[in-house]
Order: structure tokens, then C-alpha cells, then sequence
């Protein structure tokens, strides 16, 4: 018999996977680019002043980090049957997310349950050991599954669970943050408590104090969260017994690729047509313009909605070209991105073409005319450059507004593919759920709670990126 | 004036061709009558009589753009452009695959729809103002700071989130009004209240930041310094010299709406079950039929460009300066 470890695998690059790698390759490009230049570089070291801003850059960190584990993908080896056989591969396509969270993701009841319950949510018949029935709710199969009593054991167990992780969060904390104070100290040649008097009085280039802070009561959550989603369901489970937590935390990648993929997409587009409308003018400029009118006159959900059916009929044709359910989503999820984009760039266009007429008149590119330059040296040197900022803000202003825009698309029913795990698709059973008696609301809070959560810091680091980057508001 | 409002209206010409061809080649070309039969009829094991008989009906029997066929001018009027496409410039929308005439549907639901939507925008506009121009006043203090907080939080919510928040508390929990129906005449108010506050709500984050700015760029002017100083005080500042200039970007963001009213707020109405554009329009998108999304996206641009010429006009009214 031939022996086949489970660790065996075969990588699957989904398309947005593949654009992830690349997006975060072109930011680690930039962020090297920019350290260099110093316009670029000044209100970077303005952003790391400000304490809510690097705050909600330490939770959007968190998010970006589970929607990096939950890109990378592949499928599992399956145990050979017979000997001499060629190997294969399961056809579940799989994610390092689920492998990290693999309790949550298989630990599957039968149907709703309350958050952190140990009883199910609806009566069943049940049959006793001396072969009775009754009419009760069943016990859980994984929720509190280590009780023998849960009437009388529960409450001190989840307090007891809260408290001891809440307390190695604390000593986790606190032993990270002195090894952290005492790195900074070294490096800024400091002793250990004078650089802690510099960081608790915020008078650092950096609010350290906000970023500690943060991660503090990051480390000290997770220590109370882990060991209770691990005994329970942290936030119940929905209508065919899967966690929602797990859902939760998936629907994050689904947030987090609209909102980016959907910008890469735009960008091209914009930066290329609003250039070089303001800089050609003349017919270039009239074309663009009415290209743009024409796109911005149809109302966006409209417009949106007419490519996703189109889309949809497409991909009913074409069914044989998707292996997998997966892929099949992925390829919806990329074209609904790309869909967005088409319909959302007229913004950017119409900004950077004004700016680009106010360039243009400038001296610098007065000069490089004069000096013979050609006209893509100019575009590429001269003006996209300082275009950039503009760019930089309407990208992260852009983003939340698509993680909000995903729940409405997938609500009107032409978001992403059903059965793609997204906070959409979540709020939009929940609303059947809300109608029952008794309320089933958790999934709606769960998903209430990741979205609000990575949009509010969205938003915070947005205003802060645009108030360091915008030259108008700047010292106001 | 009246000069400048034809040279608009003949401006909007092209732009409206435009429309119709994007339309026409996203219904027709990248998505043929074949395929928009196979869809409403299952896409396996269908026949080719029974693909037939779908375009029969619904009148895609016919070439897309030219009808070699045909003779004379029929050669181009019998075909699909002419037939549902050109036909959309005299608001000529044909019939759903229902059978019914989109065009008296359309009529027959653009009531319920600025029932809810007009009163939403005024209460909307009279509330974020208001509520703007008091943190205009405390300006640069903890009601401006704690307001401003309260605005970003507020628009990090999900519009579905209040919909279904206000259902919940205020119809299934509190039973103040019903959850969602419509009625015809006065009665109609009891089901109107709970749409218009909850996107009242909703809107209001983004409203009250984007008037703030508003109002502090006005407030940093010249003019205002010279108010103050001739002993003018603060709130007959605020009032008579602010509010009057910042009208014009606010009317910017305005004007544009209003004719966009028709069309209905596509998740509020399907929400609240109340019978205007906007459900009608989530329901074709639902039974995916192409017909009332062509007519719906080709009735928005229409509306879109008459508020953008309204918008031109309007500027006349509230700046002196500008004229046309």
C-alpha cells in the first residue's frame, strides 16, 4: 500500500488570487518607490502621526492578512484506493484559511443554534436512552460538547474560558509590548523607560501609542475569542448547521477583493483617458468627454445589473469551461470587479483631467516643450507623477464605498455567485431569518460586525491618507 | 436663455445616441435573442422549433441590423435595431414578456415612487442642512469633532443594515407602523413614514460631512471676514452670507437627483414592498427580462440629462453671477 501523507497537494492559482499576488507586489513596489521621493514620503510620516489613523491601519492589516490566507489555495490529495494508480486530487478547492480554521469550517450541526449555545434552536424529537421520546432541544454536536450539564455548567464555563484567555491575551500583551518598547529603545538609543515616557506622551514621529494600544486589545480579544470558538460557536451556526463565524471570516476576502480588484481594474483605464484628454485636448479631449457622458448618464446599478445578466447568460453557455464551483464563482467575482471598474472610473477620469489642463499650463512642462520632449516622456515624467496623489486618494476613498456597494449588488441579486461566501449574500438570507419566530439575528449581526468594522477603519484611514496627500487641506 | 436651453437640449442628442447603441449592443449583440430565449426557456435540451417559437413571440424573429429579405425601406425598419431599439426615442418601450405594455406600467408606478422619494429628499436636504450648519457653528470644537465621528461611523453602516433595523425595531418589535405594503391616497402615509426615515437615516452621514465642507470652505472666505466684521452676528453670517453662497455646490448634487426621482430607489422599494419603479425594475432583473431593464436604463439616461440641463439653469437662479 502506498503511502500518501495529507500534507500532498497541487496549488490552485484562481484568477483573483493571481491578481491579489499582484496587486500587493505593485504596493510593495510603490512603498519602495516612495520611501525615496521625499513628496511622496512627507505625508506618509504625516499619516503615522495621527493615533486613529494608524489605529484603523492596524485593523485593516488584520483584514488584509485573513483575506491573504483565504487566497492562497489548492487541493488536497485524495488517499489512493488502489495500488499503482495515478494520483489525484480532490475536487474541493481548498484555502490556507480553512486549513487554519478547520474546526470551525467542519464542526457542522444540523441547524440554527444560538451564539455560544449548547442546545440547538428548535425542537426536535428525541429518543432517549431507555428508548422514550420526548419533544426537546437536542443537545449540539460540537457547541459545548465537553459539558456534561450545560443548565448549570455553561455560564461559568464561558466565563472561565473569557477569563484565562483574557488573561494569557494580557500577559501576551504585555510581555510583547515590553519586548517592543525595548526593540525601539535600542534602536532609537534610548533607555527603556524614557522611550516609554516619549511613547505615552505622543512625543514619537509615529503614534506608537495608538499602535501598541491597538494590537494590545487586538491580542487580548483573539486570546478570549480562540478558545471559545474552538468550544463553541462563537456566533451560532446557520439554517444547514455551519459556523457562522466561519462565513464571517470568508466574507472578508470577497469584501476585500471588490474593493481592490475593482480600483486595479479602473485605474488603467482612468489614469490613460483623463491624461491624455487634458493634455491632447482638442478632438481627444470631445471624444473622452462624450465617452464618459454617455457612460455616467446611465444609472450605475442599471448599468451593472444589464452586464451581470449578460454575464450570467454568458456563463450558462459557456458551462463546460468551469471545472469547478469554485473557479465558477472566482470567474464571477472577477467580472463583476471588472463590471464596477468600467462603470466607476468616470470619477477619477474627470478629476485628472482637470488637473492635467492646470498642469500643462505650468512652467516645467512649458520648458520640457520647449526643450523638444516628446509627448510621452512629458506624460510619463512630467505629469503623471503629479497626478499621483489624486490617484492615491480616490483609490482609498473608492474603497469602502465598494465593500458597501458588494451587500447591495448581491441583494438586488446580481452580485457575486450565490454560492460564494460573502457578507451579501449573508445580510440577504438573514432577512428571511429575521421573519421567523423566534429571531435567528445572528448571522445579520456577525456580518454586521466584520463589515462595519473593516469599512469604519476604511474609512478613518482614507480621511487620513486624503487630508496628508491633498495639498488643499493641508496645515488647515 | 432660451437660446442656451435648445444648444443644451441639442448637445443631449448624441449622448442619448450613445446610450441606445451601448444598450443596443450589450441586449443584442454580446447577448443574442437566441441566447436570451435558452435562458427563459432552461438551457438544456431545448429545440431549436421551441427557440423559435420564444423570438415569435416576443418579436426577436427578425435580423439585428439589416433585413437582406425585406424590400425598400423595410429592409432596415424590419429589424431588431429599428424595432426595439429606435423605437426607445419616442418612449416606445413594447411589451414585457408578460405581455404588458412597459410604457402605461411605467406610468402606473412612477406615483408610488415619488411618494416615497420626494418627501425623502426634502426631509433629507432640510435635516442634513440644519444639522450641517449647527456644526458649522461649533466649529472646531468637541460637537464639531464627536460630529464628524458620529458621520464616519454612520456612513460605515450598510444601507440594508437601517432598512432592516428600522423593520425590525420599529414594525415587527414595536408594531408602530406596518412592515412594508403600500396603499392608494392618504392612507398610503402610514406606510410611507418608516422609508423616508430610515433613508433619512442612512443618508445622513455622508449629507451632514459633505455639507460641513461646504460650509467651512464658504465660512474661510473673505466676504465672511468682512461680514463679521461690519458687527454682523455669527448666525445672520451663517444664514444670509454662507447658506446663499454655498447653495450652488449643494445644488450641484441636487438638481441632478430630482429627475432621477422617477426612477424609484431600487432597495427601499423592494424592501418596503411598495409598488413603483424601483421594484419594478429589481423584479424584471430578477426574471431577467431584458425588455423593462432596456427601457429602465434608457428612461435613467433620458433623466439623468434633463437634470444635468436643469442644474446649468439652476445655477442662473442662485448666483446672479452666472449668466447664460
Amino acid at each position: 500500500m502506498k503511502e500518501t501523507s495529507l500534507l500532498s497537494f497541487q496549488p490552485v492559482i484562481l484568477w483573483t488570487d493571481g491578481l491579489i499576488y499582484f496587486l500587493l507586489v505593485c504596493l510593495v513596489c510603490f512603498a519602495f518607490y516612495a520611501v525615496r521621493r521625499e513628496h511622496l514620503s512627507a505625508p506618509w510620516r504625516q499619516v503615522r502621526r495621527r493615533p486613529l489613523v494608524m489605529s484603523a491601519l492596524i485593523v485593516l492589516i488584520f483584514y488584509i492578512a485573513v483575506g491573504l490566507t483565504d487566497s492562497i489555495h489548492f487541493r488536497r490529495q485524495l488517499p489512493a484506493t488502489e495500488e499503482n494508480q495515478e494520483v489525484q486530487y480532490s475536487p474541493e478547492v481548498l484555502s490556507l484559511l480553512d486549513v487554519l480554521v478547520d474546526s470551525l469550517k467542519n464542526n457542522n450541526e444540523r441547524s440554527y443554534s444560538a451564539p455560544l449555545a449548547a442546545y440547538a434552536y428548535t425542537k426536535e424529537m428525541i429518543t432517549g436512552d431507555d428508548g422514550s421520546q420526548r419533544r426537546d432541544y437536542p443537545r449540539l454536536a460540537f457547541g459545548g460538547a465537553h459539558l456534561k450539564n450545560p443548565e448549570t455548567e455553561r455560564r461559568a464555563d464561558l466565563l472561565g474560558i473569557v477569563f484565562r484567555g483574557g488573561m494569557a491575551g494580557l500577559v501576551l500583551a504585555g510581555l510583547a509590548a515590553s519586548f517592543f518598547l525595548f526593540a525601539l529603545a535600542r534602536h532609537h538609543r534610548k533607555g527603556f523607560w524614557e522611550m516609554g515616557g516619549l511613547i505615552w506622551r505622543g512625543e514619537c514621529d509615529t503614534a506608537w501609542k495608538a499602535i501598541v494600544f491597538t494590537l494590545g486589545v487586538f491580542i487580548v480579544l483573539n486570546g478570549m475569542l480562540i478558545p471559545l470558538s474552538a468550544k463553541y460557536h462563537l456566533f451560532g451556526t446557520d439554517k444547514v448547521g455551519q459556523d457562522v463565524f466561519y462565513l464571517t471570516l470568508k466574507g472578508i476576502r470577497t469584501g476585500l477583493v471588490i474593493g481592490t480588484l475593482t480600483t486595479l481594474v479602473m485605474l488603467p483605464f482612468a489614469i490613460f483617458l483623463g491624461i491624455s484628454a487634458g493634455y491632447f485636448r482638442g478632438w481627444i479631449d470631445d471624444l473622452i468627454q462624450y465617452l464618459y457622458t454617455t457612460l455616467s448618464s446611465v444609472p450605475g446599478v442599471l448599468l451593472i445589473a444589464a452586464s451581470v445578466l449578460i454575464l450570467q447568460v454568458y456563463m450558462e453557455k459557456h458551462a463546460d469551461a468551469f471545472s469547478s464551483v469554485t473557479e465558477r464563482a472566482d470567474i464571477r467575482l472577477l467580472f463583476l470587479c471588472i463590471i464596477l471598474g468600467v462603470t466607476g472610473w468616470i470619477g477619477l477620469c474627470r478629476l485628472l483631467r482637470g488637473e492635467t489642463l492646470k498642469l500643462r499650463e505650468l512652467e516645467y512642462v512649458q520648458a520640457a516643450t520647449a526643450l523638444g520632449v516628446g509627448h510621452r516622456a512629458i506624460l510619463f515624467r512630467h505629469i503623471l507623477p503629479n497626478v499621483m496623489h489624486i490617484v492615491l486618494i480616490s483609490v482609498v476613498l473608492d474603497f469602502s464605498g465598494l465593500v458597501l456597494a458588494e451587500a447591495v449588488l448581491s441583494y438586488v441579486g446580481v452580485g457575486v455567485d450565490p454560492a460564494m461566501i460573502s457578507w451579501g449574500n449573508m445580510i440577504n438570507s438573514a432577512r428571511l431569518e429575521l421573519a421567523r419566530e423566534p429571531v435567528v439575528w445572528w448571522s445579520l449581526c456577525a456580518a454586521f460586525l466584520l463589515m462595519f468594522g473593516l469599512v469604519l477603519s476604511a474609512n478613518v484611514f482614507s480621511d487620513g491618507i486624503r487630508d496628508a496627500f491633498d495639498p488643499r487641506l493641508r496645515g488647515r | 436663455m432660451l437660446n442656451y436651453i435648445i444648444r443644451r437640449v441639442a448637445y443631449a442628442i448624441p449622448i442619448l445616441i450613445g446610450v441606445n447603441l451601448l444598450t443596443f449592443l450589450l441586449f443584442f449583440v454580446v447577448n443574442t435573442p437566441d441566447d436570451m430565449a435558452r435562458l427563459h426557456l432552461g438551457m438544456k435540451r431545448v429545440t431549436p422549433e421551441a427557440i423559435e417559437k420564444w423570438k415569435a413571440d416576443h418579436g426577436y424573429n427578425i435580423p439585428i441590423a439589416f433585413n437582406a429579405t425585406a424590400d425598400g425601406m423595410e429592409k432596415f425598419t424590419k429589424t431588431i435595431f429599428y424595432e426595439k431599439s429606435l423605437r426607445l426615442f419616442l418612449f416606445d418601450f413594447g411589451r414585457a414578456d408578460d405581455g404588458r405594455n412597459i410604457a402605461s406600467d411605467i406610468r402606473q408606478r412612477m406615483g408610488p415612487s415619488l411618494a416615497i422619494a420626494i418627501p425623502g429628499l426634502m426631509v433629507g436636504l432640510l435635516v442634513n442642512i440644519t444639522v450641517a450648519m449647527l456644526i458649522a457653528f461649533f466649529r472646531a470644537s468637541y460637537i464639531d469633532t464627536y460630529g464628524v465621528v458620529l458621520a464616519v461611523a454612520m456612513m460605515s453602516i450598510s444601507s440594508l443594515f437601517y432598512i432592516i433595523g428600522g423593520q425590525f425595531i420599529f414594525s415587527k418589535t414595536l408594531r408602530l407602523v406596518p412592515i412594508s405594503g403600500y396603499d392608494t391616497g392618504f392612507d398610503a402615509i402610514k406606510f410611507l413614514i418608516l422609508p423616508v426615515a430610515v433613508g433619512l437615516i442612512s443618508g445622513m452621514g455622508s449629507g451632514m460631512r459633505w455639507y460641513r465642507t461646504i460650509f467651512l470652505e464658504e465660512i474661510g472666505k473673505d466676504y465672511v471676514r468682512t461680514a463679521r466684521a461690519k458687527g454682523l452676528s455669527e448666525l445672520a453670517v451663517l444664514f444670509s452670507h454662507v447658506l446663499r453662497n454655498a447653495l450652488v455646490p449643494i445644488l450641484t448634487g441636487v438638481v441632478v437627483v430630482i429627475p432621477l426621482l422617477f426612477m424609484g430607489s431600487l432597495i427601499t422599494e423592494s424592501f418596503f414592498s411598495i409598488p413603483g419603479l424601483g421594484s419594478y425594475t429589481i423584479d424584471a432583473i430578477n426574471s431577467q427580462d431584458f425588455g423593462i431593464v432596456r427601457a429602465m436604463v434608457f428612461l435613467g439616461s433620458v433623466l439623468y440629462i434633463v437634470g444635468l440641463i436643469l442644474t446649468d439653469i439652476s445655477y442662473t437662479w442662485v448666483d446672479p453671477r452666472v449668466r447664460l
